[in-house]
């Protein structure tokens, strides 16, 4: 099952679902044929995209909205905030190749202030699968949920089988005393490697996918936090992101730990492709757990998929 | 074409024209509204209410009838005095004016029955409007989708930007209408970013343009019979109206966009409307928001 496979049956399915793009065809590519007029491409406007996805909603529709993160984000965040926040109307945000996922493209793609911007709005839902099995296990729930909700689309596929989705709830993939690590997204294949090298090191190793950083899982960051080391580890900016989220749940509950974020500081990320920006930021599953350890070891680092190009 | 001409009682009209400028009146005061861009719209928006709307107090949540959005969104007075007047709201309502405990302010809002969205931010309801009319067409509906926008809104990107969609879509069951009231906040329009020629702007957009006096109801009449204007373009209406209508110490005068009165302005104001002398207006002016 792909992302396109997934929406096709769930638009077949209940007429309420209406999928739109700002001409971001990589994702419904032949969606058209089964949807016909419930497919709706405004061309290069997600300002307007979202206004009609906010007009579609009125009627009752359930609009999937395909556009880069950077513009669907950015360049129409105000109408995201004012047409589908302030209502809150269900308008399901598909955003294309978030974070590192622009690789080549250079900063003005890079959204790594999305999760930032999108969990400011009020009514607003946020979500960064781990992989594509992750995101087609997430991907319903937040759909059929009633309010607007942002994804991080990842159609990266990995080995890992992942757990049922809780709306809400992030996948506790192990517990440790030594250091916990958070993570979301892309980045999981990564931390997935770095726990492995850590725990080859000797250490007792908690590992955490995200999942939904809007509402977060309170629980399991407290929980996290029981641990010696707390690590962050996203594609993002230090501000506003899980590094933030971490601070703002320990400060709620009067809570403390010792935090390593790794994240992008003030800065944006050199482009060149997926494997070579992974490494070239220090973001390797072997460059985390090195940075965790202090000292270098004789892990061999895994190779890195590249990905396809699509826009 | 349909051009179902029916007939209008134009001094009924007129008169109650009247009775939404004196609402707006009353509410320009204790705190203010936008009054210029309210009393440039009136006449339309009473016309469109009253005579081609598909819209009344029993069909506000059924899905075939028509929508109006109101996108510059200064304009709400009219449209709450338009609602009084044609009974889809209680009179004594708009007493609640700024109101912290009712829901009546400078920019329209759901939480008043027969609003259909929010708008304050410029150049939002054109695709708001946009996803009805999709919508509509996509279910074979026969409901007309109507946005007023104002002048000096159509600095805004996004108005363009909804032409290009609604002409690719066809959208023919959808009316932009401008309240060509020559002015936007501080200056004349076209003083600032003029928007002459018009007409020939939105037809170079692919719409079928029909430009007319807004405050003439035979002229808004035989423009809105004539829908839609023609097969497959979107439909747009540049309503040529004034600043202030109906108060001549105020009309076109680019220091009277907002306007906060006294009591006895108001007063005065009121008689001044129904053809009493001037008046002397000495409250502040150009209040910029």
């Amino acid at each position: 099952m792909t992302y396109e496979e997934l929406l096709t049956q769930e638009a077949l399915a209940d007429d309420r679902f209406v999928v739109m793009t700002a001409e971001n065809r990589a994702l419904v590519r032949n969606i058209y044929a089964h949807l016909g007029n419930r497919f709706i491409d405004t061309g290069i406007t997600e300002q307007t995209m979202i206004g009609a996805a906010a007009g579609l909603a009125l009627r009752g529709r359930i609009p999937v909205v395909h556009a880069l993160a950077s513009f669907l984000t950015m360049r129409a965040f105000e109408f995201v905030r004012t047409d589908a926040g302030i209502p809150n109307l269900p308008i399901k945000l598909s955003s294309f190749i978030p974070g590192f996922l622009s690789d080549g493209n250079g900063p003005t793609h890079q959204a790594i202030e999305d999760i930032s911007l999108m969990r400011g709005i009020p009514n607003m839902t946020v979500f960064a699968p781990a992989d594509e099995d992750d995101l087609l296990k997430m991907l319903p729930q937040i759909w059929n949920y009633p309010s607007p909700s942002y994804v991080r689309i990842n159609t990266r596929k990995t080995e890992y089988e992942h757990a049922p989705f809780e709306f809400g709830k992030a996948e506790i993939i192990s517990e440790g005393s030594d250091v916990t690590i958070l993570t979301y997204g892309l980045l999981f294949e990564q931390a997935l490697e770095a726990v492995k090298i850590l725990q080859a090191e000797g250490l007792s190793v908690g590992f955490i996918n995200m999942r939904s950083l809007k509402p977060v899982d309170e629980q399991a960051i407290l929980k996290a936090a029981e641990s010696n080391l707390v690590v962050s580890v996203e594609d993002h900016f230090l501000t506003g992101g899980l590094y933030s989220i971490i601070a703002e749940v320990l400060l709620k509950h009067q809570a403390s730990a010792k935090v390593l974020p790794l994240a992008l500081n003030e800065k944006w990320f050199k482009p060149s492709l997926l494997p070579k920006v992974l490494e070239h930021e220090g973001f390797t599953g072997k460059q985390i757990a090195e940075k965790i350890l202090g000292y270098n070891t004789k892990a061999v680092q895994t190779t890195i998929a590249a990905q396809e190009f699509s826009e | 074409m349909s051009t179902q001409h029916t007939v209008i009682n134009k001094e009924a009209l007129q008169a109650t024209a009247l009775k939404v400028r004196e609402h707006i009146i009353r509410m320009a005061t204790d705190g203010g509204c936008f009054v210029g861009a309210s009393l440039s719209a009136a006449d339309l928006i009473l016309y469109l209410y009253s005579e081609w709307l598909n819209v009344n107090s029993n069909n506000l949540d059924d899905p075939n009838r028509d929508y109006l959005f109101l996108s510059k969104g200064h304009d709400v007075p009219a449209l709450y005095g338009t609602f009084v007047e044609l009974g889809l709201m209680e009179g004594k309502r708009l007493k609640n004016h700024l109101s912290i405990d009712d829901h009546i302010y400078w920019h329209p809002n759901t939480k008043i029955p027969g609003i259909e969205f929010h708008s304050g931010s410029l150049g939002h309801l054109p695709s708001v409007a946009i996803g009805v009319a999709l919508d509509i067409k996509i279910r074979g509906g026969k409901n007309r989708v109507v946005c007023i926008l104002g002048d000096g809104e159509l600095n805004e990107g996004t108005c363009w930007e909804a032409m290009l969609v609604a002409n690719a879509y066809k959208l023919d069951n959808l009316i932009f209408v401008v309240d060509r009231n020559q002015f936007q906040a501080n200056m004349p329009t076209e003083d600032l970013i003029p928007l002459e020629p018009l007409h020939d702007k939105f037809t170079a957009f692919g719409a079928a343009v029909k430009r007319i006096d807004g405050h003439d109801f035979d002229a808004l009449h035989e423009a809105f019979s004539a829908y839609p204007f023609q097969p497959g373009k979107v439909n747009v209406v540049i309503a040529d109206t004034v600043r202030g209508r109906g108060l001549p110490s105020i009309e076109r005068r680019a220091d009277r966009w907002f306007c906060n009165f006294t009591a006895t302005e108001i007063d005065s104001l009121l008689k001044e409307l129904h053809g009493e002398h001037q008046t002397q207006l000495t409250s502040e002016t150009l209040v910029v928001r």
